[in-house]
């Protein structure tokens, strides 16, 4: 099997997020970066393939110079072969960035391509679905649960409330959610490898972001947190709060 | 001259409740600048739920269906909506970002060469322009934008807007749907337990964290969550640990959600899981830590053991 994974390095959970003096981007300056949770998943799905049915997995991923300790980290996990889409920065756009990873996955012969479900960074949830329609490959976003047989491939989507069971045949491209793999850590062996393997750098030209970001802004300040009481003698005043105040129960 | 269609989502020929807060946007972005308003609805015996949209102001419908849209399928859905944002020459498509939402929205602007805006939280007009505010990093800064392409498609985040009453008499178009192969089929759909709310729609959450001790006392939050009305989330630590499932995990690596009222149980308040909740119109906590950084987004906090408070507010309400 061939496998690609595309990944995007993105600032850790614990970030507190700063935005930039021009309010037009974020302050990377202090940002501890990761590769995306979500990514990861398709990192560990795809090594799964490799140890059940052999494959070789590729990792894809765009951005800035910065993004190649991700790669490793990626590669550190146990994949194979890298290629780095070097930009740069980060489009604005996900229509930018689907466009040029499918100009590297068009010619890889891929029996599936992972990506995670979103990336925690800007949170389009784009990027499956927009190569499906590039590629003209099927892709089932937001899975949970992964079953191959042959070329059949069975997966569970995850939607409100429960999930849509969907058949498919491969080639196929799969968005990665929590709870469809538990991923592995890099080992020693695997760190030591992963630095020996070559990334192949890629420059491409890229299309025009159709998104134009006027401003950044925090969050409106909620009002200073408010301790109505301690313990449960606290409960009644609560429900009077929640009924007469907030009017939310009745 | 604008042209705003609303995608009324639907599953077994229920209307979600997104359809009617979309509606209701569209409805108030129409009248801004006096443009057209198409409800489009697509699936199969579908027809019945259009006076649903009537009530709520659809007064042009067009109904596209095919026994193959029974349920959703991403390749059959994006082709006829792609076909009906055609066919009604819309230049603003509305979505809700739902499971369903998300997975279309891409598709058909890829289809139709149009940029797209997901998860937004705030569409208005500002000077002949859509302003468009969505959040990033699961609520930690929001991004206001314009989408510069000549059709704009925009997922909408559930709860946020208001559905509101209008009702109308309704001009309804049905098309057949020209049926298709699909390469990918949802062959079932598996549900949970029936009475259980996913947390993106809930009205009321109650979450529980760490402070519960172990999986064996989420009992406590199921029956204030079933007392309430209210779905069930939890935090990442006791989603990581095992206690509960994945689907519940409110935070930055789980669902970012905005009810009416969220209440934390037991949650110290990670600055991850703050970000996926904060924009919650009421938030309550309860946590023994007075110093617990929850306590500082809350407006209504009460510092106590969570298994003398609780008890004491399943019997209270």
């Amino acid at each position: 099997m061939n496998i690609a994974v595309c990944v995007k390095q993105v600032p850790d959970t614990e970030t507190k997020i700063k935005i930039t003096d021009d309010k037009k981007w974020i302050k990377e300056d202090e940002i501890n970066f990761i590769l995306n949770p979500y990514d990861e998943l398709g990192v560990e799905e795809g090594l799964k393939l490799k140890e059940t049915n052999g494959a070789e997995v590729t990792i894809i991923s765009l951005g800035p110079e910065r993004i190649s300790s991700t790669i490793r980290s990626a590669l550190a996990m146990g994949a194979d072969k890298a290629i780095m889409i070097k930009t740069d920065k980060n489009p604005l756009d996900p229509a930018v960035t689907a466009a040029a990873l499918a100009e590297v996955l068009k010619d890889g012969n891929y029996d599936i391509i992972f990506t995670g479900k979103q990336a925690i960074d800007d949170d389009h949830a784009q990027i499956a679905a927009l190569l499906s329609e590039i590629l003209n490959i099927p892709a089932i976003t937001v899975i949970t649960k992964l079953e191959i047989n042959g070329t059949k491939v069975t997966a569970h989507r995850q939607i409100e409330g429960g999930f849509e069971k969907i058949e498919c045949e491969l080639p196929l491209i799969i968005s990665a959610q929590k709870g469809l793999n538990e991923p592995r850590y890099a080992s020693l062996k695997g760190i030591m490898t992963a630095k020996r393997i070559p990334i192949d750098e890629k420059k491409l030209n890229l299309l025009q972001d159709r998104i134009d970001i006027l401003e950044i802004s925090y969050p409106p300040q909620k009002p200073p947190g408010r301790i109505i009481g301690q313990g449960p003698e606290a409960v009644p005043e609560l429900i009077r709060l929640l009924r007469e105040e907030a009017k939310i129960i009745s | 001259m604008s042209k705003i269609l609303v995608f009324a989502e639907q599953r077994g020929g229920e209307l979600k409740k997104i359809a009617l807060e979309n509606l209701t946007l569209a409805r108030e972005l129409a009248a801004n600048i006096k443009c057209e308003l198409v409800t489009v609805l697509i699936g199969h015996n579908v027809t019945p739920i259009t006076d649903k949209l009537a009530l709520y102001g659809a007064q042009q419908i067009s109904v596209y269906q095919n026994e193959n849209l029974t349920l959703y399928n991403s390749q059959g859905y994006a082709t006829v909506l792609a076909q009906a944002i055609k066919d009604h020459m819309a230049n603003i498509v509305l979505l809700g970002a739902t499971a369903m939402g998300k997975d279309l929205a891409p598709r058909i602007a890829a289809k139709l060469n149009a940029s797209l805006a997901t998860d937004s939280t705030s569409i208005a007009w500002q000077d002949g322009e859509l302003k468009i505010i969505r959040p990033m990093y699961a609520g930690k800064v929001r991004t206001t934008i314009h989408l510069k392409s000549d059709i704009k498609i925009i997922t909408v985040r559930p709860n946020v807007y208001l559905a509101q009453e209008n009702p109308v008499t309704a001009q309804i178009s049905e098309t057949t749907a020209k049926p298709t192969d699909f390469n990918a089929v949802v062959s079932e759909i598996i549900t949970g337990a029936k009475d259980k709310l996913d947390v993106t729609e809930a009205d009321i959450i109650v979450s529980g964290g760490r402070g519960l001790k172990g999986p064996e006392n989420f009992h406590l939050i199921e029956k204030l969550a079933k007392k309430m009305g209210a779905a069930q989330g939890a935090s990442r630590a006791v989603v990581d640990a095992g206690w509960r499932p994945y689907e519940e995990q409110v935070g930055q690596t789980g669902k970012t959600v905005s009810p009416s009222l969220y209440i934390a149980v037991g949650i110290s308040g990670a600055i991850q899981h703050l970000a996926g909740m904060s924009s919650s119109k009421y938030i309550v906590a309860i946590n023994k830590d007075p110093e617990a950084p929850i306590f500082k987004i809350a407006d209504y906090g009460i510092v106590g053991d969570a298994f003398e408070v609780v008890p004491k507010m399943i019997e209270s309400l």
